[in-house]
């Protein structure tokens, strides 16, 4: 049985205004009974408002053995970031 | 109204789910898979936390016990109020998911209209224990639609237990001379007005998970009167070892 059941991506927003964040995976047979599971599994301490699932089958995910022409180019561009900017004083909470 | 009466009619509500949840308990670690094993417990977790609040409350009232735990663990068999269904074993999962809906859908009907009673202690225990019981309901109902309306193997599996354990559903519905006496102060829900709604639960429920519903008329009583089945004895020994080996032991 366990064998024949897709595995389910879950999502949890912990609390109002914050944003779901990926929490782990589990098994399910269909939507339901994964948000039930996720239930179950990730949020009996209390841990969130709400609660994403997804087949993991629909997520696309980037290859690591891509991971050098995907990510490194940006290692050595630090301008990309806004710290070369003279803040004025009057600007608070930077 | 009596003290002892309404002790007693306390220990019927508690006894119910300290059985259930140790029948439930007993699966931890051995659930289907892990997801399941969770859910279950959790459920075990919320009935046994809704009955401390009961034997609390029944301790209170007590001149022979003094606590929670010498309530629940020191009584002999035949002291034990639940009903027979719940104390029937976990012969296979279709059974565990049998017996949890066949009482889960009672089980709301009872707390909905616990809600209403005159006594403050039962009616705030019923409040805080209305979400718990609506997901159970819930969790137990989807189970058996999935299992009834699954494959060959399950659908077979969930209509041995649905026919096996039918028996044992007219007892809910009971009321005993101490229960008639505290529905009339509106301190105990009038169980045997909630029979209609609940066999018209069941049995659209069960249409639905492509189940037939039993017609069997004969039905077993006695687990209110304290005569339990065969099962009561091993499971009672296994709850109560503990305590009887280490009297007043703490954890």
């Amino acid at each position: 049985m366990k064998k024949n059941w897709p595995l389910w991506e879950v999502f949890v927003r912990s609390k109002n205004g914050l944003e779901h964040r990926h929490f782990g995976s589990l098994h399910a047979a269909d939507a339901e009974m994964a948000l039930e599971n996720a239930r179950d599994v990730y949020t009996r301490r209390n841990e969130g408002v709400s609660i994403w699932v997804v087949e993991s089958k629909y997520i696309t995910a980037s290859n690591p053995a891509d991971n050098g022409e995907m990510f490194e180019p940006a290692k050595d561009k630090v301008y990309r970031h806004p710290t070369f900017y003279n803040l004025p004083d009057e600007v608070k909470h930077m | 109204m009596e003290k002892e009466h309404l002790y007693q009619y306390i220990l019927g509500i508690a006894d119910n789910n300290l059985i259930l949840g140790q029948r439930l308990g007993e699966l931890c670690g051995h659930g289907p898979n892990l997801e399941t094993d969770i859910a279950l417990t959790n459920i075990a977790l919320d009935l046994l936390g809704q009955t401390r609040s009961f034997y609390q409350y029944a301790a209170q009232l007590s001149d022979d016990y003094n606590s929670e735990d010498d309530v629940a663990f020191l009584r002999k068999e035949r002291e034990y109020r639940n009903v027979l269904l719940l104390e029937q074993p976990n012969r296979h999962f279709g059974f565990v998911i049998g017996r949890q809906f066949l009482f889960d859908v009672f089980n709301y009907l009872f707390i909905q209209q616990l809600q209403q009673s005159t006594d403050d202690t039962l009616r705030a225990v019923a409040n805080k224990a209305m979400k718990e019981v609506s997901y159970h309901k819930r969790f137990s109902s989807d189970w058996v639609k999935r299992l009834g309306d699954g494959t060959d193997e399950s659908h077979a599996k969930m209509q041995e237990a649905i026919d096996d354990l039918w028996r044992y559903t007219n007892e809910l519905f009971e009321l005993s001379e101490i229960d008639k006496e505290l529905v009339k102060l509106g301190v105990a829900v009038d169980v045997s007005a909630l029979k209609e709604a609940y066999y018209a639960e069941v049995s659209e429920l069960l249409t639905e998970a492509t189940l037939a519903i039993p017609q069997d008329q004969y039905f077993q009583k006695g687990g209110k009167q304290g005569i339990h089945t065969e099962h009561m004895g091993y499971l009672l020994a296994d709850l109560q070892y503990m305590q009887r080996t280490y009297p007043n032991m703490n954890w």
